[in-house]
């Protein structure tokens, strides 16, 4: 592998007026205050055109299903055109068909990062990282093989001993009458430990992966977080470091990790680095911050409908039920997004070569001409498995079989042991239209 | 009413009757036959019920679509009889045909 890093860089200029750095400044109205209700009662009956849903603002509120609500109903195929200066404009596609449509049309509908990629902002154009997940056939197909083996069913069998002993690990050191963060002391735990054995990172350290995770997601914009350019210099850190294991791993026996496994696949072994900066990403924020949130989520879920914990407590053999149902509830990543390739009509809308396709996978799973009664958190759901949540296509998410048995076990363990966790307070939520998720949980199991 | 037999990766048989014109993951999900999914609900995009059809079959049970072979070819366990059973409909000429699962679905 090359040394140079920055002479690898891939640097592309979007097909169509590329936003420039610093963004400009945000439109919204004037709140009086941001709590829910204010903000519920304007996205209820706001113009259709005045909201930016991609506005920080209604994820951290956790508001924004008013307006999708609406946008099922009203207009199920809506461009959003306010702040475009910041995002170019995108396409809301909000009802489970037409997702389902735009996520199996994999020859329209482009994930390559050199078009922006996979999520609603673009890639920065001088920072592009090619990664599987925003590739198109056929470079994303032997890509994607090269990892698949490690969360297959075969080798999930392999782990599941290991899983379970860490979780009963982390539940038994939990503390006992008095106040913690379930976010920190469960969900980024258990999630940074198993992240730490795909990739032989070492675990004493594991927790520099849930950092790497925030930093590759996180909101240059927002006080508290790095800059574009400091961003991109934790980035280019994180490579240095596995660069590093890289090359332990290439001229040594394989061992079984993703690292080991990039480094000798002959479709992987010579990624540029920018390219196995990208994969590393793709590989540790898709192993981390879903499943931490749904881990969080169903806890929370729970609390929020007692009768659901009650039948759980009753019954433990709807765990495996509830672990679709929760990743249904919480949909960890709202959404993800596609670049038109050519001109084509969906929904009866003309989306134009190059335009912005934004599924929201949030709402779909919230689409009641599809799912029975999908606002109700309800455990012993039929047909529970059938959710947005994962993806549908090629892009479908790798690690599925893996998040689910890690939920399972967290379930089958927290009911041997305690009778109840009670959430204390309302969660603080992560401000991002793309990660949907918790910063913060404070919970008690009684003494 | 269409005889399929589901046989499991141990070699456990399940003999269902599937209604004329149903796909072959209904089929498997509504008699709760263990080992395929169908989390996309037929729409051959999530291959969780991803079946090996038997040479003898293969002419009757067709060929599979651009996004079906996509969607196996992702697949670890992917053979070159291998389907998708969302994309089968059930038929009188295929009364009595088995469908092999692999170990795990993905």
């Amino acid at each position: 592998m090359a040394t140079q890093l920055k002479d690898t860089r891939i640097t592309q200029t979007l097909p169509q007026g590329s936003v420039s750095w610093p963004l400009p400044p945000r439109v919204r109205p004037e709140f009086a205050n941001h709590d829910k209700a204010t903000l519920e009662s304007y996205l209820a009956s706001a113009p259709l055109d005045e909201v930016d849903i991609a506005d920080p603002l209604w994820w951290e509120t956790d508001t924004n299903h008013v307006y999708f609500r609406r946008l099922r109903e009203e207009a199920p195929i809506f461009f959003t055109h306010v702040n475009s200066n910041r995002h170019r404009g995108f396409w809301n596609v909000t009802r489970w068909n037409d997702v389902m449509a735009v996520d199996t049309n994999h020859q329209v509908f482009s994930s390559e990062a050199i078009l922006g990629g996979i999520t609603l902002f673009d890639m920065d154009s001088d920072f592009i990282m090619p990664m599987f997940i925003a590739m198109d056939q056929p470079k994303h197909d032997v890509q994607r093989k090269a990892v698949n083996p490690i969360v297959s069913g075969q080798n999930l069998a392999g782990y599941e001993e290991l899983i379970r002993s860490r979780t009963c690990e982390v539940l038994d050191s939990l503390p006992r009458g008095e106040a913690f963060d379930w976010v920190d002391k469960v969900s980024i735990e258990l999630t940074s430990r198993m992240l730490a054995t795909l990739f032989g990172w070492p675990q004493e350290r594991r927790r520099m992966l849930t950092y790497w995770s925030d930093v590759s997601t996180s909101d240059p914009e927002l006080p508290g977080s790095p800059g574009k350019e400091e961003r991109q210099g934790i980035l280019l850190g994180m490579l240095q470091e596995f660069t590093m294991l890289w090359n332990e791993r290439v001229n040594a026996e394989p061992t079984g990790d993703l690292v080991s496994m990039l480094a000798h696949n002959p479709a992987t072994r010579n990624m540029p680095p920018m390219e196995f900066m990208g994969n590393l990403v793709l590989l540790i924020v898709g192993g981390n911050d879903t499943t931490r949130n749904s881990i969080t989520g169903g806890l929370y879920f729970l609390n929020k409908n007692p009768g659901e914990y009650a039948k759980l407590k009753a019954n433990h053999g709807l765990v495996e039920n509830m672990v679709s149902e929760i990743i249904r509830y919480q949909t960890p990543l709202a959404h993800m997004r596609r670049t038109a390739l050519q001109d084509t009509v969906l929904g009866g809308q003309l989306i134009h070569k190059g335009d912005k396709v934004v599924m929201w996978y949030s709402s779909a799973n919230r689409d009641d001409t599809v799912l029975d009664r999908p606002d109700e958190f309800i455990i012993d759901r039929a047909r529970a498995r059938q959710h947005m949540s994962f993806g549908f296509g090629i892009h479908r998410c790798v690690g599925n079989r893996l998040a689910e048995l890690q939920l399972k076990i967290l379930w089958e363990e927290i009911l041997k042991r305690f009778d109840h966790i009670e959430v204390l307070d309302e969660p603080e939520r992560v401000p991002s239209a793309f990660v949907r998720g918790y910063k913060s949980m404070m919970v008690r199991i009684p003494a | 009413m269409v005889k399929i037999i589901y046989v499991e990766h141990t070699g456990a048989r399940h003999e269902v009757n599937v209604p004329d014109g149903e796909n072959l993951m209904e089929g498997a999900v509504q008699n709760n036959v263990p080992g395929i999914d169908g989390d996309c609900g037929g729409n051959a995009a999530c291959a969780t019920c991803h079946c090996y059809i038997p040479s003898e079959w293969q002419a009757l049970t067709g060929e599979r679509s651009e996004l079906e072979d996509s969607m196996i070819e992702l697949a670890d366990t992917a053979q070159p009889n291998s389907r998708l059973a969302c994309q089968i409909k059930a038929s009188a000429a295929l009364d009595g045909l088995e469908v092999h699962m692999p170990a795990t679905q993905h």
